[in-house]
């Protein structure tokens, strides 16, 4: 412990620097002059030192004065504090004592005094005393004189100055004969070719960016000119006029007697020429006129008949197509009436299509997956025409009677530009992208409208009208204004699409039908016929042996020409139809010699010649009248009745097993019939460039093309399984010269478009009047063929009635009949010996007498 | 005169004929009854042509000469006498 403590002294010694007297420290553990006390918290609020408010262990020092700790002391006795350190703090010098905070309590009390000034000036003013103390010492310290240490300048010095040296002493070697001749040194001027090797320029990471060039402009180009001498002349152009002579000179000309000989020689060989030329064509290929004198090409017929060019079927399910129309005036477009199939043949009302919409659909051959227009209808149509004179008016026949028109005037462009954008005119009509629809103009009234379906209607020529008596009168309007139609109802009714004159006021104030939420576009070219459309007429035709009435299917009129003065229409000239008024009666002259009857094909297969002109009888009351002629030669419903376009009297009907051919005026019957066909004919149309072509179509899908200046008997081409299903309709139409189609339609919506080839469009040569000499032939065989039968039936007649009423003949005997057998041979030889003599073989040369 | 006109009449009156012309030996056209452009078309061309036809004829056989040059055209027939001096030219349509 004490040698510790000795070092621990000298090191605060040294620290220090100033070797104080090492503090005397007693037996008791702590330093002489420090003296450790308690002083309670009395004694410390009495001198100012409390802990932690005056005194803290940052700063433990607190001076006492001496006379204060005496005068405690004093007052408190052996109470006080300092007490044990009374005599201390007397014999203490100076005045004021150093009390220090002792918080680690190394002296084992909290606080300690310290004894002497020495020590307290130590403690206290040790940080001050310090660096004056250090300052002090460095100039007390006296010079001394160092020991030089060498730090090699002294070689240096030696090296630059100049010694004596020794002689140098040099050894070379010579050759031999070289020896002893003298020697000469001279300096080494050798340049020091110490070779500066090229180093790769460090400078070169420098990238020149920019550098300096110098530039000068030089034309590429440079003109200069030299003359030449130009040899070779040459026209670039010409401006030139026909020589012509002088009107003196032709004079002159004409005059001389040159021109006189010259046409004098000319002429007659001219004339001869012309001549030859109007007698006989020179120049003909008869070869070429063998074959086809139509065109000109040499393509050859690869298809025997017909070829299929498209076929499209109707999207909608659940429906039938009833009847399809080529638009007269639109290439490639086809109208389809479509009508719901029904599943059993009830006519029960409660039909679930009701609600559905019915339809004739427009197909354009540039798109045929979707219709181009909807035509809305009241009820499923069965038949609808195109207006001749206006292709953009449709009348339609509906299933339940009505008839129903249209005018797509305004949706026309759907039709010319399919797949255009379709802007719906209605801005109401918020689904563009639908087909736009059209609901109808105008429908009949139901009461007045057929009873049963109209299965058939047609327009009649705008050459003539009808009045409300059935008589033909000149139409003044040159338009188709007026209908006929059809149906089973046995009926036959005449409209007109225009306004009735006695309309009275009432039809104006109906009021408006459309709303503005409609959505379709309803023009109102019909409005004045809407819901009020009652027909003109109506005939219905007792049967011939008075059983009842026909029921027709189909008919067929003879069309007017007239003074076909309305042949085309034209967009300027049509009338507005709603403003066509029907003219009274007594204002139209009658024509004369229109033909009003009609053939009628019904539902029974009896084909019906009749007179639509309502006639007066004895009692002047009008009613219809009676046929002309009837016969039963289809025996179930007729399908089709239609006219030659060649023969404007020869007319084709087609029944369910056979089809007949008819020519009017021939009362006996039809000029042919055919054989009965083991399936249905269920269509039939003629060709409309071969007279002597038609169209049958069949119950198993097949068609038949006849010739009948080919082949009477039978089918000239069958196309088996033209489509599938029932024929509905067929329909020709040409579209160019080389394009001649036929639309074909069944029963399960499909439609297709057969091309018919070559060999059946074009005619072949004078087929018309072969036709025509055909029928002759055909109509003069009929009424030979009548005559007869009638004449076979008078004689049969009169065979019966002989057979009854004639007496017995009287029986001749034996030998009474041999005796007139005998006169009889006595006059034969009297004959033919009057005969050979009259031809001088008398006498004949006797053979008879030389038997004898 | 008269008797040029009479002549040139009585072929005009002929089934079908379209035109005349009187051309000289140069190819003026002399006398003519078609428009003015036509007849300077067709004297140029045809002059040429039957030049050509003469000098063909004539390469064949010396002693030969042209007569009479038809030319058929689908539409109508042009008709040339060659003489010495001038052709007569007659256009003729003869199905008309």
């Amino acid at each position: 412990m004490s040698p510790k403590k000795g070092k621990r002294s000298g090191s605060s010694k040294m620290k220090s620097k100033k070797s104080q007297s090492p503090t005397p420290q007693g037996k008791t553990g702590h330093p002489e002059d420090i003296f450790p006390l308690t002083l309670t918290s009395a004694t410390q609020n009495l001198f100012g030192c409390q802990i932690d408010e005056d005194v803290t262990a940052q700063s433990p020092y607190k001076l006492l004065k001496k006379d204060d700790i005496m005068q405690d002391i004093k007052t408190r006795a052996a109470v006080s504090d300092f007490s044990p350190a009374k005599q201390i703090v007397l014999d203490y010098p100076e005045e004021e004592i150093l009390l220090v905070f002792d918080s680690e309590f190394t002296f084992g009390q909290s606080f300690y005094l310290v004894l002497s000034p020495e020590a307290k000036n130590r403690i206290l003013k040790l940080p001050e005393t310090e660096t004056p103390e250090v300052l002090e010492n460095e100039v007390d310290t006296a010079r001394k004189p160092k020991q030089w240490v060498s730090l090699g300048s002294e070689k240096e010095i030696e090296e630059e100055s100049v010694k004596e040296r020794e002689p140098l002493v040099f050894t070379f070697s010579r050759k031999r004969r070289f020896f002893g001749l003298p020697v000469s040194f001279s300096d080494n001027i050798t340049p020091i070719s110490q070779g500066f090797p090229s180093y790769e320029d460090n400078r070169r990471f420098i990238p020149a960016m920019l550098t300096d060039c110098g530039t000068q402009a030089v034309p590429k180009v440079q003109s200069s000119t030299a003359q030449t001498n130009w040899l070779g002349k040459r026209n670039n152009s010409t401006h030139y006029e026909p020589r012509d002579l002088s009107e003196e000179e032709k004079e002159v000309i004409l005059q001389s007697d040159s021109m006189k000989e010259f046409l004098r020689g000319v002429t007659p060989r001219m004339l001869h020429a012309l001549q030859q030329e109007e007698i006989f064509n020179l120049f003909t290929d008869d070869l070429k006129d063998l074959g086809a004198d139509v065109e000109d090409d040499n393509e050859p017929d690869l298809s025997k008949g017909l070829e299929l060019f498209k076929t499209f079927t109707d999207p909608s399910k659940g429906k039938k197509i009833s009847s399809v129309n080529w638009h007269p005036s639109i290439n490639g477009v086809i109208a389809v009436a479509l009508k719901m199939q029904r599943e059993e043949e009830s006519d029960s009302e409660e039909d679930l299509s009701l609600t559905d919409p019915k339809f004739i659909a427009f197909y354009s051959f540039a798109d045929l997956s979707k219709p181009q227009l909807l035509l809305e209808c009241p009820a499923d149509v069965v038949v609808f025409e195109f207006c001749p004179s206006n292709p953009n008016i449709i009348v339609g026949g509906c299933a339940n009677g009505q008839v129903a028109l249209w005018d797509i005037s305004a949706e026309v462009t759907f039709l010319t530009q399919p797949g255009s954008e379709k802007v719906p005119a209605n801005p109401f009509d918020l689904r563009k992208e639908q087909t736009p629809e059209v609901l109808y103009s105008a429908a009949s009234e139901i009461e007045s409208s057929h009873k049963a379906a109209v299965t058939d209607v047609q327009w009649l020529p705008p050459t003539f009208e009808v009045t409300r008596t059935g008589l033909p009168v000149e139409n003044t309007s040159k338009l188709c204004v007026q209908v006929i139609t059809c149906s089973p109802d046995c009926t036959i009714m005449f409209w007109d699409v225009r306004l009735p004159k006695q309309a009275g006021l009432s039809l104006f104030q109906r009021p408006d039908q459309n709303t503005p939420m409609t959505r379709y576009i309803v023009p109102k070219t019909f409005k004045h016929l809407d819901r009020t459309w009652k027909p003109l007429f109506k005939v219905s035709f007792q049967k011939m042996d008075g059983s009842g009435v026909y029921a027709p299917l189909k008919l067929s009129f003879e069309p007017y020409p007239g003074n076909a003065e309305a042949g085309s229409w034209s967009a300027e000239d049509f009338l507005d139809y709603s403003q066509l008024r029907i003219p009274s009666a007594k204002e139209l002259k009658t024509l004369e010699d229109v033909n009003t009857k009609i053939f009628i094909g019904t539902e029974e297969g009896e084909v019906v010649y009749t007179d639509w002109k309502l006639e007066k009888d004895e009692f002047g009351l009008v009613h219809c009248p009676k046929p002309l002629f009837s016969f039963s030669t289809h025996d179930f419903m007729v399908y089709a009745v239609q006219r030659s376009p060649f023969f404007k009297d020869i007319v084709l009907t087609v029944g369910t097993w056979n089809f007949a051919i008819w020519k009017e005026g021939v009362m006996e019957g039809p000029l042919h019939v055919s054989k009965f066909s083991v399936e249905n004919c269920t269509a039939g149309c003629w060709s409309l460039t071969r007279p002597a072509v038609f169209f049958i179509g069949k119950d198993d899908g097949s068609m038949e093309v006849w010739d009948l200046l080919e082949n009477t008997n039978g089918p000239s081409q069958v196309h088996p399984g033209i489509i599938s299903g029932t024929i509905i309709c067929i329909k020709p139409w040409i579209v160019s010269s080389k394009q001649h189609f036929l639309a074909v339609t069944n029963d399960h919506r499909v439609v297709r478009i057969l091309e018919i080839s070559k060999s059946l469009r074009t005619p072949t040569s004078n087929e018309s009047s072969r036709m025509e000499e055909h029928f002759e032939w055909e109509t003069k065989y009929v009424k030979e063929f009548d005559r007869r039968k009638k004449v076979w039936a008078k004689e049969k007649e009169e065979q019966e009635l002989k057979k009854e009423t004639k007496p017995a003949k009287p029986v001749l005997t034996p030998a009474e009949q041999e005796e007139l057998d005998k006169k009889e041979y006595g006059e034969f030889l009297k004959l033919e010996e009057s005969i050979l003599k009259g031809l001088g073989l008398w006498p004949k040369p006797d053979h008879s007498d030389k038997k004898n | 005169m008269a008797e040029v006109e009479e002549t040139l009449k009585r072929i005009q009156s002929q089934k079908g004929v379209q035109g005349i012309i009187v051309v000289n030996s140069e190819g003026i056209p002399i006398k003519t009854t078609l428009d003015n452009s036509s007849t300077v078309q067709y004297a140029g061309l045809i002059h040429q042509l039957v030049l050509k036809a003469r000098s063909t004829i004539r390469d064949i056989d010396p002693q030969n000469d042209l007569l009479f040059l038809r030319v058929r055209s689908k539409k109508n027939e042009i008709m040339i006498a060659p003489d010495k001096d001038y052709f007569l030219i007659v256009i003729q349509n003869p199905s008309a």
